[in-house]
């Protein structure tokens, strides 16, 4: 039995992609392990496999082999259907695109996932949907449409919907790559206080300055891990945030000053 | 269920934000079950009303015509043609058991004269039962009596056309009309029995006395043929052997002699019209069922652009938890409803249009409820037959690649 406060657990996950006759190794024996409440960045330039060991890691794509444990429970050895069941109810996924459903509303979006829960376990989806937005920060735009949505606030939706299951781990996979610099630092912001509340999060970014507001890095090249630390120098993504505004600056200053 | 009530109410807010798409795709299905709806309700109107014609000869009706006579199966040459005379037809009515009524038919035709103008038809000989053999009613005088008959007594009955055509808008009972310069008084005039089977004019004909027209007007004492009326539908056949007997005895022919004449009834001529229009029906249904299917496959064609135009939506359902089973049972229902909206229309539009063909044209057409369900039904089975593929080909999509297309 896993400890259960590592909510991940991998062993030696390996990922080939089989490309016509060339086998492609994404991803080489990865050991990983994620304890609840930490907020990691995985670093790396493209092709390190972070992407992949992302997609692993949120049960959107299934390891050629190794095991991972989600809460304690090895989901190698889970059918399609239980696969979807935990991407429905244990994870809370944000894309670098939002990903959302155009011509829905924001509200109908961010319920879809109760949608899918067999179990109900959300007594009111639509009370839950409305509590999630207004975590986010969104109460007045909840009958919105994507395309009526600014970028950042596309995104907050999406983060309202990987929410809304109250998942045990959220995960983003560069969920500020479309998003402009103000943009980026008040999704991170957002992400610090939900990490604060409690939520484990792990995101891909492959910039080292978004990656400064986590609270642990983990760099891969060539499908390894080659270095995983606890950053000391925290950034906090509010403090930037009002200096950004106070400011009308760019970043860049703001990173030097720090 | 409410997970099933949820994916069917997606289904169909895909299909109302997607208004001209889904008509498009429901065209098919429109023009298909509309088509097989019409096509059959104008072939069943066809048998309808051929079956109407056939029961205005009269119900129960045998016909008897006269043959060659054979011996052994050897046919005797034209000279031993044998035809019957009006005793023939007096023998069958004094002797038969099983048969009501009895008329000899004597043709004729030629020109006639009355009312100011002329006119060409036919002048058939007959005896008084023939207007109740043939459920023949009179609209003005009387028919003539068995005592007309005895005595030649030339009296003449007009068709509905004849009558129209020579004394337009009047009663003509009491009328002198020339038949081939011989005068007839007009007695009565038939109701209108319209047009036969055939399409020719039943009402273009004037009756008389079979004896009148026989040896006044032809001159010789050959008939052309019997009309009988069995005294009900279940004794027809036993009324055909009796009278085949009859005309056997009354030619003297031997055992082992072929009959040397022909007896044909109603029903007989009843079905090989309802068998011809009923093949008509068939065969038009499968040219509109045929339209069905393709109409089907448009529905397949269009399901399957959608999935492919909608794989990034199916992997967004995907990533957030939606099964495989999920995504079938939404791409599923959006098939079935826009196969049953198809349907619907379809039955709407069919009744239009067979209204329109009863009302402004000269074909007849009968929808029956049982063809509707089945187009209905048959609507539902294509989308659920051609919608499972391409909601098959969705559901089994994996997420990551389904997210990855552009």
């Amino acid at each position: 039995m896993e400890n259960v406060e590592n909510v991940i657990v991998t062993k030696n996950l390996t990922k080939v992609y089989q490309m016509g006759v060339v086998r492609v190794h994404a991803l080489k024996e990865i050991n990983l392990t994620v304890q609840r409440g930490e907020f990691v960045a995985i670093m790396g330039a493209s092709g390190s496999g972070k992407s992949t060991l992302m997609n692993m890691l949120g049960c959107l794509d299934q390891p050629t082999s190794g095991d991972y444990f989600l809460d304690g429970k090895n989901v190698n050895s889970l059918d399609k259907n239980e696969y979807a069941e935990i991407r429905n109810q244990k994870i809370g996924f944000v894309f670098q695109g939002f990903n959302l459903l155009a011509r829905t509303t924001a509200l109908e979006n961010v319920e879809l996932p109760l949608m899918y829960d067999r179990y109900n376990r959300i007594k009111e989806p639509h009370k839950a949907a409305k509590s999630a937005l207004e975590r986010v920060g969104l109460t007045d735009r909840m009958n919105h449409l994507p395309n009526q949505l600014s970028g950042g606030q596309q995104q907050r939706v999406a983060i309202a919907r990987a929410l809304v299951t109250q998942p045990s781990i959220l995960m983003a996979d560069e969920p500020t790559g479309n998003l402009d610099s103000l943009n980026s630092i008040e999704i991170f912001s957002l992400f610090q206080t939900l990490n604060q509340e409690g939520i484990t999060i792990v995101m891909v970014t492959h910039e080292r300055d978004f990656a400064d507001y986590a609270t642990r890095i983990v760099e891969m090249r060539d499908g390894h891990i080659r270095r995983d630390w606890i950053i000391q120098n925290r950034r906090n993504a509010q403090a930037d945030l009002v200096q950004y505004k106070a400011n009308g600056s760019a970043t860049e200053e703001i990173y030097e000053q720090n | 269920m409410n997970r099933i009530n949820n994916l069917i109410k997606v289904a169909l807010k895909s299909i109302a934000k997607n208004r001209m798409r889904s008509l498009l795709t429901s065209l098919g299905i429109i023009i298909g079950v509309s088509a097989v709806i019409v096509m059959v309700a104008v072939g069943q109107g066809s048998q309808a009303k051929i079956e109407e014609q056939v029961a205005s000869l009269g119900t129960n009706l045998i016909v008897i015509f006269p043959g060659i006579s054979k011996s052994g199966g050897v046919s005797q040459g034209a000279g031993s043609f044998n035809r019957f005379t009006l005793k023939d037809a007096e023998k069958i009515a004094e002797q038969a058991t099983l048969v009501k009524d009895v008329s000899p038919i004597v043709r004729s035709g030629g020109q006639v004269i009355g009312g100011g103008t002329n006119w060409n038809t036919t002048i058939n000989g007959v005896s008084p039962q023939y207007f109740d053999l043939r459920e023949w009613g009179l609209e003005y005088g009387e028919i003539f009596t068995e005592r007309d008959v005895q005595v030649c007594k030339k009296v003449a009955i007009l068709g509905k056309t004849i009558a129209d055509e020579l004394f337009p808008g009047q009663d003509p009972t009491g009328e002198t009309i020339r038949i081939r310069n011989t005068p007839f008084i007009v007695i009565g005039v038939l109701k209108e029995k319209g047009k036969n089977a055939m399409g020719s004019d039943q009402d273009d004909i004037i009756f008389a006395p079979s004896t009148t027209v026989l040896y006044r007007l032809k001159g010789r004492q050959f008939i052309d043929m019997i009309n009988a009326g069995a005294v009900s539908t279940d004794k027809m056949d036993a009324a055909q052997a009796e009278i085949r007997s009859i005309l056997r005895e009354a030619h003297k022919l031997d055992e082992g002699d072929d009959d040397d004449f022909t007896i044909t009834n109603q029903t007989e001529i009843t079905d090989m019209a309802s068998e011809t229009s009923r093949t008509m029906t068939l065969l038009l249904g499968a040219v509109a069922g045929v339209s069905l299917i393709v109409g089907g496959i448009g529905i397949m064609n269009i399901m399957l652009v959608s999935v492919t135009e909608r794989t990034r939506e199916i992997g967004i359902r995907l990533s957030i938890g939606a099964r495989a089973n999920d995504i079938l049972v939404q791409f599923l229902s959006e098939a079935v409803v826009l196969s049953l909206f198809g349907g619907i229309i379809g039955i709407l539009l069919a009744l239009l249009i067979s209204g329109i063909l009863n009302n402004f044209t000269e074909l007849r057409t009968v929808i029956k409820p049982f063809i509707v369900i089945l187009a209905f039904a048959f609507s539902g089975s294509v989308g659920i037959f051609f919608g499972f593929y391409p909601a098959r080909k969705a559901a089994n999509l994996n997420p990551i690649d389904a997210l990855r297309y552009e």
